[in-house]
């Protein structure tokens, strides 16, 4: 078949079964936006920013496990998406991104618009590619793919210099495979190593099961909970992991770590056994590593070898996929029945796993997210952007299915949960599409409001107002005397007037409800407790897009928190 | 601090040396010596590296590379028998000492003369880093004029 390279380019995305493109057009890119203006087969999605196409890909990624998929312009428009593709390289997440380039013969001379993407994008992709004749195109694209999906999954960036994409190859064929020497992601487990995990957990006396976000890039959660409920081995999840064990079964002890639940970082602490599977050992988890888990023997499953004993040495690795790994382990694990570990586990948990002060004079921020987990009923996508609204999110809302909570975890990229819960409308999910937001975070791709209301794409915006760049201020309460420095968003730049008086009387800049007004989307705002609740259902039940702005308590914090480096049992609580 | 000596096949194409070399200058090592050429198959490279750092650091540097999709094979020599040599040229000052004084301790290290001007002469030497070192020592106090050294290669030692 006789093609041009954008057209190659619009086929493999078809043919990769690709449904929906987030970009923005440029100079060396117009071939391809050209071929994309017949094109029936795939949605194309224009945002405002480049930045958030990448962040909508991912958002895409996370909530269908696909391959998303962005596009962008040589220079400017390729380097506005560096900071989406290293969001989506740290949580491990499949995406192709691809980029125009200058016409082949100009590269390296500063041409107009030039920048070396490749060079620029390298330390944060799985792996890239200059396209350099057309000839090499339709391979590469079908490896871009390959690469993206498999093993421990990440994006992919295809830089395509105009020439490229305006060549005419005779004989196209898209390739079956990608066969790629050097690349063979090992799937299974071995066998011995599987053996010697099942000996270990028959053995334990205080086995503890630890998963992360490998569980759910796996599909392995099916796995999980059958092994957690054959031996009764209380399990913890990272942030990442959070829907990849059924929060609400009993045997679910909360996320661990900085911001995780007591009961957790005391059983990290106490256990015989840590049963870690496709988790990272973070530093947010950890704490001071050498403290960490100080009794336990550690197994760690995890499909990348350079991921075991990075961080933790680890006494049984077992290196392939977690749930071909779970589905060989399961039947060679005795059935264990609830014991004294159990108790006191329970007795560590108390009640609630969090647990706040609500207000009847305040919006607590605490209190709106719970009310939306109850009326959504746990049946909602919920994408966060970064700060204590995120942390808030996964004590309160509880995840009982993967793929409901979209959050930058590892680069922790404010900026990043309304772009990413509109590319996870994009995949029709049939249940509601919530952004919860920080007030600061909302305004670094606040641009996208008009991609929302011109596509109609119901993307519900939940903003927790508290008028500081929250998370940061409370480090600066807890750990710099109070010292406010640039982090509230009322007064100008490093602004000082509230010191000794407590009280701030300026307005709130943006006024958010004008704003989404003015971009066309319904928008309400709410400042007292009593109201939380039916401005919730009334923003859910919009057809379309919504805004809903909560005047929440300015200065209240997440707990339990460890500070950064301590221990994971020396936890600060509130008040 | 240890010394690790690791040779690589990978891909021949462009990107490829960077993304390896990113690999050590993101933990802010950085490589002593550094060799690349095509090997036979000439879509394939080997690459020798010899790196100093941490133990584990290296430990997990290695993985790392092993995770590149452009790497086919990385072999660490600190598990292994390898044999290395590196190469040598040095041009010595010959304007006030005896010439032949250091053709004569050349011949001791077994090194060639590889030109002769008036006053310098240029020596070429092959052998292992240990040996290019000690050799380096010995000539020092004649007055070197200018030195390159080719960085190690090496292949492990065969066993059939
Ligand atoms: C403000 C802020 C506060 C935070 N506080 C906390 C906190 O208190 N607690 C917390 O837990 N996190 C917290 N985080 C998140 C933290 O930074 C890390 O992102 C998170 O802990 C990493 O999760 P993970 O270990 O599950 O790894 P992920 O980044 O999800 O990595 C997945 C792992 O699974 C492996 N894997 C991938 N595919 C497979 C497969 N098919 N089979 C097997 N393995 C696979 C990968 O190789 C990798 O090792 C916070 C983040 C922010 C921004
Ligand atoms: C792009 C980016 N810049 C800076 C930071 C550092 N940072 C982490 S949390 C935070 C404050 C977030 O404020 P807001 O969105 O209002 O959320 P809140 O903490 O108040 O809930 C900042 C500045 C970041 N994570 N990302």
């Amino acid at each position: 078949m006789r093609k041009t390279g954008a057209q190659i380019l619009i086929d493999a995305l078809i043919r990769e079964k690709v449904k929906v493109l987030f970009g923005y057009p440029g100079g060396v890119v117009i071939p391809i936006f050209d071929v994309l203006y017949d094109t029936k087969e795939l949605t194309f999605i224009l945002t405002r920013h480049e930045q958030a196409a990448a962040h909508a890909a991912d958002g895409y990624a996370r909530a269908t496990g696909e391959v998303g998929v962005c596009l962008a312009t040589s220079g400017p428009g390729a380097t506005n998406l560096v900071t989406g593709i290293a969001t989506a390289f740290l949580d491990s997440i499949p995406m192709v991104a691809i980029t125009g380039q200058v016409a082949s013969p100009l590269l390296g001379t500063d041409a107009f618009q030039e920048a070396d993407i490749v060079g620029i994008s390298r330390p944060i992709t799985k792996h890239n590619y200059l396209v350099k004749t057309i000839d090499e195109l339709p391979l590469l694209l079908k490896q871009a793919f390959h690469i993206a999906r498999t093993g421990r999954p990440g994006p992919v960036l295809v830089d395509i210099p105009i020439d490229v994409s305006r060549a005419v190859l005779d004989d196209y064929h898209y390739p079956e495979s990608a066969s790629i020497r050097s690349y063979r992601p090992n799937v299974v487990g071995h066998t011995r190593q599987i053996k010697r995990a099942a000996e270990a957990i028959n053995t334990a006396k205080k086995p503890l099961i630890f998963a992360g976000g490998g569980i759910i890039l796996s599909g392995a959660h099916g796995k999980l909970l059958e092994l957690a409920e054959k031996t009764n081995i209380p399990v913890t999840t990272t942030l990442m992991g959070l829907g990849g064990f059924p929060g609400t079964h009993p045997l679910f002890i909360g996320m661990p770590g900085m911001h995780g639940s007591k009961t957790a970082n005391f059983a990290l602490q106490e256990c015989d056994l840590l049963i870690s599977v496709g988790a990272r050992f973070d530093d947010r988890v950890t704490g001071y590593v050498a403290k960490f888990a100080p009794n336990a023997l550690i197994i760690h499953l995890d499909i990348d070898p350079a991921a075991i004993s990075k961080i933790i040495k680890v006494d049984i690795p077992v290196v392939g996929d977690a749930k071909n790994i779970l589905t060989s382990l399961n039947p060679m694990v005795k059935p264990r029945a609830a014991d004294a570990w159990n108790d006191q586990i329970k007795e560590w948990r108390g009640g609630q796993l969090f647990t706040f002060t609500d207000s009847t004079t305040e919006i607590k921020p605490q209190q709106v997210i719970s009310t939306l987990y109850r009326i959504t009923g746990g049946e909602a996508i919920i994408a966060t952007e970064v700060g204590q609204h995120q942390m808030w999110t996964a004590q309160y809302y509880v995840f009982d299915k993967p793929r409901r909570l979209l959050t930058s975890g590892g680069l922790g990229t404010m900026g990043f949960g309304m772009p990413a819960a509109m590319g996870a409308a994009m995949s029709h999910p049939g249940i509601p599409v919530i952004d919860i937001a920080g007030d600061g975070s909302i305004q670094m791709n606040i641009q996208e409001l008009a991609t929302l209301s011109l596509n109609r794409i119901p993307v519900k915006i939940v903003i927790l107002n508290n008028s500081y760049l929250g998370m940061v201020r409370q480090w600066q309460e807890l750990f710099y005397h109070k010292r406010y420095s640039s982090t509230c968003l009322r007064g100008g730049s490093l602004c000082q007037e509230c010191v000794g008086t407590g009280e701030c009387k300026k307005p709130y800049i943006p006024d958010f409800i004008d704003l989404a007004r003015s971009y066309g989307i319904a928008a309400f705002r709410v400042e007292t407790p009593d109201q939380v609740e039916q401005t919730l259902r009334d923003g859910l039940a919009v057809d379309g897009p919504a805004l809903m702005e909560f005047i929440v308590a300015r200065e209240e914090n997440v707990f339990p928190m460890v500070p950064a480096g301590r221990p994971i049992d020396e936890i600060l609580e509130g008040s | 601090m240890s010394t690790h000596t690791i040779s690589l096949l990978v891909e021949n194409h462009s990107g490829a040396l960077s993304r390896i070399a990113g690999l050590f200058s993101s933990r802010g090592y950085n490589i002593s010596s550094l060799t690349v050429a095509e090997t036979d198959d000439a879509t394939v490279s080997r690459m020798t590296i010899i790196v100093s750092g941490e133990e584990e650091i290296l430990e997990q540097i290695v993985k790392q590379l092993n995770r590149l999709i452009d790497v086919i094979k990385v072999i660490d020599f600190a598990n292994e028998e390898a044999i290395e040599r590196e190469m040598l040229l040095v041009i010595v000052d010959t304007s006030k000492s005896n010439r032949h004084e250091i053709i004569e301790l050349g011949t001791i290290f077994g090194a060639r003369i590889a030109a002769v001007a008036p006053t310098s002469i240029t020596i070429e030497i092959m052998g292992t880093r240990r040996h290019l070192d000690d050799f380096v020592a010995m000539i020092k106090p004649y007055g070197i004029k200018e030195i390159v050294r080719s960085g190690t290669i090496a292949l492990a030692q065969s066993r059939k």
